[in-house]
């Protein structure tokens, strides 16, 4: 409560008169935007849990289970979406039901007395259609590709074809996906 | 297993960007009708090509600065039960996603961690103490991008 207070005094000074409406609801959003991060008080994160479990939910379920009028709900996540807290709300595709069985993790080293090496590396990635995720890392590989495949002729097919020739490899590893345990990629909140 | 032609993987790639869209929004864009848009997404959801959803939150505005991808060996296989190490390790609310991979690691892991001090609490007092964990490499994420794959 006390943090919550202290960091109050950030919007009440800088917008004056919607400053007053803000301390007189006391249950309201706290919108204070310290550096990149966004304060939420206990109603925004009670919302955004459900959410986050059962994102299929409508607004009036929502409120149902949580226990909180419709009416906040709807103020509330127009809020958390318009702050930019929730990008969006995605499909998930299960690329197996499409015919790709395979999933391999390709951990890669860069050359990196290459100046344009990750730039290059990256953009060259991004043409290749079986491709899902690129990550660029800090620590013992530089980065990594999520690749799809139909079945292991038609990955051996990418690999060295389309992947082999990627600029400024210096070294690969492979990692084949068995199964997922958990994906659902929630944060602790 | 199902065909997709072009109509579908457009819908597909809309569905993703965002799955709140009411199929006549949808169908306008596409130049389809709205009952016949209705029909590919209930196709398209009946046959599990859309498994279902996730709600995208922007982690750093939440408060969680770090993510890092670790690669588990695990130290006593035969010993300890792999339904063991994955019970306990999906139970960690840190860990975003678990992979069992064949390779140089037998898991894959995603941790998210609201700074570095955080995700070495995480990683010291929930991770090295999960059953028969062994040998642990630790990459931290620098940047991410998710692309559509083979719908593109």
């Amino acid at each position: 409560m006390d943090v919550e207070r202290t960091l109050r005094v950030g919007p009440k000074n800088d917008a004056g008169g919607l400053a007053k409406n803000h301390l007189n609801d006391r249950k309201s959003f706290i919108n204070v935007f310290f550096g990149k991060i966004i304060m939420l008080d206990d109603t925004d994160r009670r919302l955004l849990r459900h959410l986050q479990a059962h994102p299929e939910m409508t607004v009036s379920d929502l409120a149902d289970v949580t226990g909180i009028a419709p009416a906040t709900c709807y103020k509330r996540l127009d809020r958390l979406h318009d702050s930019g807290v929730i990008r969006a709300t995605r499909a998930v595709i299960n690329w197996a039901a499409l015919g790709y069985a395979v999933e391999v993790s390709l951990r890669i080293t860069l050359d990196k007395t290459q100046p344009r090496a990750f730039d290059e590396f990256l953009a060259a990635a991004r043409d290749i259609a079986e491709v899902t995720e690129i990550q660029t890392f800090l620590g013992r590989v530089d980065t990594r590709l999520s690749v799809l495949a139909r079945d292991m002729g038609h990955y051996q097919e990418i690999y060295r074809t389309r992947i082999l020739s990627l600029p400024h490899i210096a070294d690969i590893e492979a990692l084949m996906n068995v199964a997922t345990i958990k994906d659902a990629e929630s944060l602790p909140i | 297993m199902i065909e997709l032609d072009d109509t579908d993987r457009a819908l597909l790639r809309a569905l993703v960007a965002d799955a709140t869209q009411k199929s006549s929004t949808l169908g306008r864009r596409l130049g389809l009708s709205q009952p016949a848009t209705w029909r590919r997404i209930r196709r398209l959801t009946e046959t599990g090509v859309i498994a279902g959803r996730r709600l995208d939150l922007d982690a750093e505005k939440l408060g969680f600065g770090v993510t890092v991808f670790l690669g588990v060996k695990l130290a006593t296989k035969g010993r300890v039960s792999l339904e063991d190490f994955e019970r306990a390790v999906t139970a960690i609310p840190e860990v975003q996603s678990v992979q069992h991979v064949l390779g140089l690691y037998d898991y894959r892991l995603r941790v998210t961690a609201r700074d570095l001090a955080d995700f070495e609490r995480v990683l010291r007092r929930r991770i090295m103490t999960l059953p028969g964990v062994g040998n642990v490499e630790a990459n931290v994420l620098l940047s991410e991008e998710r692309r559509p794959g083979p719908i593109g």
